[in-house]
């Protein structure tokens, strides 16, 4: 079975919710819907206090090439637009809607029927999707259209749909491939014309064997989509790993995929392109798991955007008395959040509840050089030496260390046999050597 | 509601950590250190006992006296450097002799550079050289093994006699030939399961390969340094011995005597004084292979397993600066 070459890790799969069928959470009462829900600059409000607004309304319109529409959620009432403080933490613009019904816009086809047929082109298609504010529903949230358009000169022969989920615990993306399987066969069908490219590659970690047979079965109907199943191994689901894992080719430094002629895409994006080219749906809702060892159950929800993580944990029985951290996305990437009343969004793939005794890290000791992080690291980077220059603040000679490339997988920090806050110091020295190029320019 | 505790990513550990690891090494040594007990009785047990206790005690007061926060001693990297510092010494050397060496190789070549972690020598290695230094008639008058548990005659410390590799040094120097010397060397079985004179821990080839493949299994060390370690050894001795059998010995009786398998295994392959790449680790072995040959057949010393290893700690980190892994997207490949 395929896995890429260097570096990974096996944490413990804990995928609890891998059978919850997809459930609809009732709709919040108020929906907080940040503008900044994708990488790059926030989106204008289109409304104002007071405005109503029906399901899959624009609300919110991109600024720039960098970044993406937003659409009501709900219908209802705009009550505000205030700064609240969103699943990166810090206290940005929102808009608030009072919820009241749930009226949804006329062009949008709300129906169950799948539509095969796709009647766009392939600037139409990509049109579309940026109209509909689709993003990379992976975690990263980069806008879906810029991905699609291709630089001059450069070719893509082979769309990549990322279909692994290696991060534990989460199961969104299983079960989307599991009961939209169709729909988001259909949504890589429309991706393929739009990027004019006659074959795509679905890779799936055999962990996920039912699905993995169910879209097998599936994709026998249409012609140059193939599954591929994959070794479980951390960080899989990364774009650099799973392009080497699928068809050997290795994006060089500081290049991107479409540089080695492949353009990836998640699965839920993927069906979120469907949905915004067949059905005229706007990107308003996605599956978020809800997990967690101490949890009464596990589910995975249909989420609104904007609805608080509160909703999603009363749904599952409240949150349990020894709650230390509630962490939005997987436990590898993911973000810790400070309050339950923070929105869903679109990077929302999961909601992970850690209990106290699994919240706080190991006691720090000192490097014993034993280079794991080293044997690790899916980059083949130099995590101990990074940190411990990063520690010193020695910025710019972590510049030669490539320091860029690193993807804060977090293997690094999840191995290390003395608890090093190795990823921490990394990404302060990412962070200082970006100023440092920047200023440069 | 108790606040929630926000901190970077990743939110969860694997289940590796110093102690497991340094409980893994104590825990691959133990077969060698049964067989001490076994050949050298009461003796190497006391020896053993008192090293572990002084390297803790030593540790625990370092810390004390120049490091704020809490001891160190429970991650078992203490009781490591002195069941090792005890497997390099004769089972008849003074008991306050060895006290001296675990202050020796706690304080010194540990502690003063920041504790674990931070020492560029092997403390255990550093500690048996101090010793082999200052008191070298102690450090080389060996008690022969007997097996003080099957003979009536319970005379731990009567017979003396040379090591294997010592007896061949002085055969030469004295112009006797390897034919002569070797009738007074035991077979080669003897020797692979310990029947030989010897420090503690060096004796049985056996129970230290045992220990390096627990070792192994556990993922603790890889085998890039034992195996390029002996194997050095092993080619160039070999070579020697091609050219002049009667000068040189046979390279099995170097693969057998002295500290060669227990440097190999338990010495060279400290991760904290030893490269941290493959290759650089291959490097490390090949130059601890040549180094002791060259003192083993050349040097003063009989053995040269320990400066071996210290001389190539020396150069670890040169090793660490010259070998790094291979980056993603180093080489454009397309295909």
């Amino acid at each position: 079975m395929k896995t890429f070459k260097i570096g990974g890790v096996h944490p413990e799969e804990n995928k609890l919710s891998s059978h919850n069928p997809i459930e609809i959470l009732p709709l919040p009462k108020v929906a907080s819907i940040p503008l900044s829900q994708h990488l790059g600059a926030p989106a204008l409000p289109l409304v104002e206090k007071g405005a109503k607004v029906k399901v899959g309304q624009l609300i919110a319109k991109a600024q720039g090439f960098i970044s993406a529409n937003i659409h009501a959620s709900v219908s209802g009432t705009v009550a505000k637009i205030d700064d609240i403080t969103d699943t990166s933490g810090y206290r940005r613009k929102a808009i608030i809607i009072n919820v009241e019904g749930d009226e949804w816009d006329e062009s949008i086809d709300r129906s169950n029927e799948l539509k095969k047929d796709i009647t766009l082109d392939a600037k139409q298609i990509i049109e579309k999707i940026n109209s509909m504010g689709v993003v990379g529903l992976g975690g990263a949230t980069f806008p879906t259209y810029v991905k699609m358009m291709i630089p001059e000169g450069k070719k893509a022969d082979v769309l990549i749909i990322n279909g692994v989920e290696c991060e534990p615990y989460l199961t969104s993306d299983h079960r989307l491939m599991l009961e939209k399987g169709e729909e988001m066969i259909v949504g890589v069908t429309i991706l393929m014309k739009a990027l004019n490219v006659n074959k795509a590659i679905i890779g799936i970690e055999s962990n996920k064997m039912d699905a993995i047979q169910h879209l097998a079965d599936i994709v026998k109907k249409y012609k140059g989509v193939e599954i591929e199943p994959l070794k479980v191994r951390y960080p899989q689901g990364g774009e650099k790993q799973l392009i080497k894992a699928l068809i050997n080719r290795e994006v060089p430094s500081g290049k991107l995929p479409i540089d080695v002629g492949c353009v990836v895409q998640n699965v839920g994006t993927a069906f979120a392109v469907y949905e915004a080219v067949q059905k005229n749906k706007p990107l308003f809702e996605r599956v978020v798991t809800i997990t967690g060892k101490n949890l009464k159950k596990t589910a995975n929800f249909m989420v609104r955007m904007g609805t608080p993580v509160n909703d999603l944990i009363e749904a599952v029985g409240g949150l349990p008395e020894n709650t230390g951290k509630i962490i939005n996305g997987g436990p590898m990437m993911g973000k810790a959040l400070n309050s339950t009343e923070t929105p869903i969004v679109k990077g929302s793939s999961g909601i992970v509840i850690m209990p106290e005794i699994n919240a706080c890290r190991i006691e720090t000791l000192n490097c014993i050089r034993c280079a794991k992080c080293v044997s690790v690291c899916p980059m083949g980077l130099e995590p101990f030496f990074i940190a411990a220059l990063s520690e010193l603040l020695k910025f710019p000679e972590i510049e030669n260390e490539s320091v860029m490339d690193c993807i804060e997988c977090g293997s690094c920090a999840y191995i290390c046999p003395s608890g090093r806050p190795l990823l921490d110091n990394i990404r302060l020295a990412k962070n200082k050597v970006g100023q440092i190029i920047r200023n440069r320019k | 509601m108790a606040l929630l505790t926000v901190s970077g990513s990743p939110h969860i550990h694997g289940d590796d950590n110093v102690k497991k690891i340094m409980y893994g090494v104590v825990i691959a040594l133990i077969p060698a250190m049964l067989v001490s007990f076994y050949y050298f009785g009461i003796s190497a047990l006391i020896l053993t006992a008192v090293s572990v206790i002084s390297c803790i005690f030593f540790e625990w007061a370092a810390h004390k006296l120049f490091f704020k926060g809490k001891t160190t001693i429970s991650d078992g990297s203490a009781i490591i450097t002195g069941i090792l510092l005890a497997f390099n010494v004769p089972s008849g050397l003074p008991v306050w002799m060895l006290v001296i060496g675990a202050l020796v190789a706690i304080c010194v070549a540990k502690m003063s550079y920041g504790g674990l972690g931070k020492n560029p020598f092997n403390p255990a290695l550093v500690g048996r050289v101090f010793l082999l230094i200052s008191f070298p008639v102690d450090m080389t008058t060996w008690p022969k093994p007997s097996l003080p548990f099957l003979t009536t005659n319970f005379t731990v410390d009567g017979l003396t006699g040379a090591t294997p590799l010592g007896i061949i040094k002085e055969g030469l120097k004295q112009g006797h030939t390897l034919d002569t010397i070797q009738n007074q060397l035991p077979h080669y079985a003897e020797m692979l399961f310990g029947q030989m004179g010897g420090s503690l821990g060096e004796v049985s080839a056996i129970a230290i390969i045992i220990g390096g493949f627990y070792m192994l299994f556990r993922k603790i060390i890889t085998w890039h340094i034992p195996v390029s370690f002996i194997g050095t050894t092993l080619a160039f001795a070999l070579i020697l011995w091609l050219i002049d059998p009667t000068q040189y010995v046979n390279p099995l009786f170097h693969l057998v005597t002295g500290g060669l398998m227990l440097g190999a295994v338990f010495m060279a392959t400290d991760m904290v004084t030893s490269p941290m790449n493959p290759k650089g680790q291959l490097l490390f072995g090949f130059g601890c292979g040549v180094l002791t040959i060259l003192i083993r057949v050349w040097g003063a010393y009989p053995e040269g397993v320990s400066f071996a290893i210290l001389l190539m700690n020396a150069v670890t980190p040169l090793i660490n600066k010259g070998f790094k892994p291979k980056k993603f997207g180093e080489v454009i490949k397309n295909g």
